[in-house]
């Protein structure tokens, strides 16, 4: 996505999956992933397919991604901080660690 | 003109719609009429459990029949999905009651073997799990734990889904759902029963009330009686996680899609349908002694729904006797019983007479208590 010319310089440092980026003051973590050409933030936990932001505004919760650690935030939510680790998700997060598989 | 059927089912939600699939199954024309999303649809606001431990003391029979009912469901399960292609996610490990102290064990093992040792209840194997034993099947478990007694026969299943797969399959079997179709009146006209529905009118040469709450006020012109109260019930519904609980417990499961459901409160308040969030905190407590691996699990929903409860908390089987033709059904157990009101009960009710072994069901049991 293309940024519009009055647009301030990206001046806040984060890293996405590790990957340090350049994020602009003011913008929420899912505009910060649509910048860095993050389009897929997760993927879902039923059927395994890819989500990325969708309606901006909190409603369609397509946008969760792992932030300092912590799963299934709203990516469109949560301003953009200095120092922020954010991580796309597989799936469902985990709660409690168990063997994968039929019982 | 009023349409004319074989029988109608009056009330749409899990009794109504599992007993119309039976009888549609049978070859009858039948009629289910149903309020619409307004009704307090108990059938919308289920846990989804298919349980049988720890039920039918005081009436040996309604054990016997939630067995019955607990192995019809295989055949169940598979029916609809071959007239809805509706998966329900039926699963029948066992289940778990799941106890946090000593008192709470010594407890729940002296009711489960005195519900067995009553006289003409056909016994099943429960287990009694330690810590241990449990920890081995269900990871996660918390400190508080002391142990579970488990039934073979428990399951869970999603209860929205067969909701929609019932109606669905009673469709595919020829049968007629009537939405907004809210029964005001049923009286005995010529030929049979006339159901006055918003001022639509249906006529059936039977009639079975599944009306829920409502039974109470549409029974007695048919001389039928239903002392039914609601009975509220609160859900926590949390967040999808990794599938780690592969047994459903009396208050925590988790479904087939991940979401974990923590239920099964009881609380006496008529028809107020509000959530009460000091009854949330102790829900929610418990299933943090349980699993203490949820606490940073979010909380996705709440709600509240009416359970349909009779005065003794057993099903009602009745058919009138100064009306032939009509039959009052009520339970707060939709899902557990499904597969026997498909395959037992609708044919009874096909055949006129719900026979003696369903005698121990009559509300007559209720007179009896309050004589």
């Amino acid at each position: 996505m293309k940024r519009l010319p009055e647009a301030q310089a990206s001046s806040i440092p984060v890293t996405i999956d590790g990957r340090p980026f350049a994020a602009r003051a003011g913008d929420s973590v899912a505009a910060t992933m649509l910048a860095a050409g993050v389009t897929a933030c997760r993927t879902t936990p039923v059927s395994g397919s890819a989500r990325g932001p969708f309606c901006m505004m909190g409603v369609c919760f397509d946008c969760l991604v792992m932030i300092d650690g912590r799963p299934n935030q709203q990516g469109c939510l949560v301003p953009v901080r200095e120092g922020m680790r954010i991580e796309r998700q597989s799936g469902a997060r985990i709660a409690i660690d168990a063997p994968q598989g039929q019982p | 003109m009023a349409r004319a059927f074989d029988v109608a089912v009056v009330g749409g939600g899990l009794v109504g719609g599992a007993i119309a699939y039976g009888l549609a199954r049978l070859g009858r024309r039948t009629a289910l009429l149903d309020e619409g999303d307004l009704a307090y649809r108990a059938s919308r606001g289920n846990f989804g459990l298919v349980w049988v431990q720890g039920k039918g003391q005081g009436l040996a029979p309604y054990g016997n029949w939630t067995q019955n009912a607990a192995r019809r469901w295989p055949e169940l399960a598979r029916l609809l999905h071959e007239d809805s292609a509706i998966d329900i996610a039926l699963e029948q490990p066992g289940g778990f009651h799941v106890c946090l102290s000593t008192a709470e064990m010594e407890s729940r093992v002296t009711s489960m073997t005195k519900l067995l040792e009553q006289a003409d209840f056909e016994s099943y194997a429960f287990e009694v799990f330690d810590r241990a034993a449990l920890a081995a099947r269900v990871p996660g478990i918390g400190a508080d734990v002391v142990g579970a007694t488990y039934c073979a026969l428990d399951g869970h299943c999603n209860p929205l889904r067969l909701l929609r797969a019932l109606h669905a399959a009673f469709l595919k079997r020829g049968g007629e759902y009537l939405p907004m179709h809210k029964a005001e009146r049923v009286e005995r006209g010529a030929g049979g029963f006339s159901i006055d529905a918003g001022g639509r009118a249906v006529t059936a040469a039977q009639v079975v009330l599944t009306a829920g709450l409502g039974n109470a006020v549409l029974g007695p012109p048919l001389g039928l009686r239903a002392l039914v109260r609601p009975q509220r019930g609160q859900v926590i519904v949390l967040e999808r996680v990794r599938p780690f609980l592969a047994y459903p417990m009396a208050t925590i499961r988790q479904t087939d899609e991940g979401t974990v459901l923590i239920g099964d409160s009881q609380e006496e308040g008529g028809f107020d349908e509000s959530l009460r969030t000091s009854i949330s905190a102790v829900q929610a407590d418990r299933a943090l002694r349980i699993f203490p691996g949820l606490r940073d699990v979010r909380v996705n929903r709440t709600w509240t729904a009416l359970r349909v409860m009779s005065p003794d908390g057993f099903p009602i089987y009745e058919q009138s006797a100064s009306q032939p033709g009509a039959f009052l059904v009520t339970c707060h157990s939709g899902v557990t019983l499904a597969g026997a009101h498909a395959f037992d009960l609708a044919p009874r009710i096909a055949a006129g007479d719900l026979g003696p072994d369903m005698k121990p069901f009559s509300a007559e049991r209720l007179n009896e208590k309050a004589a």
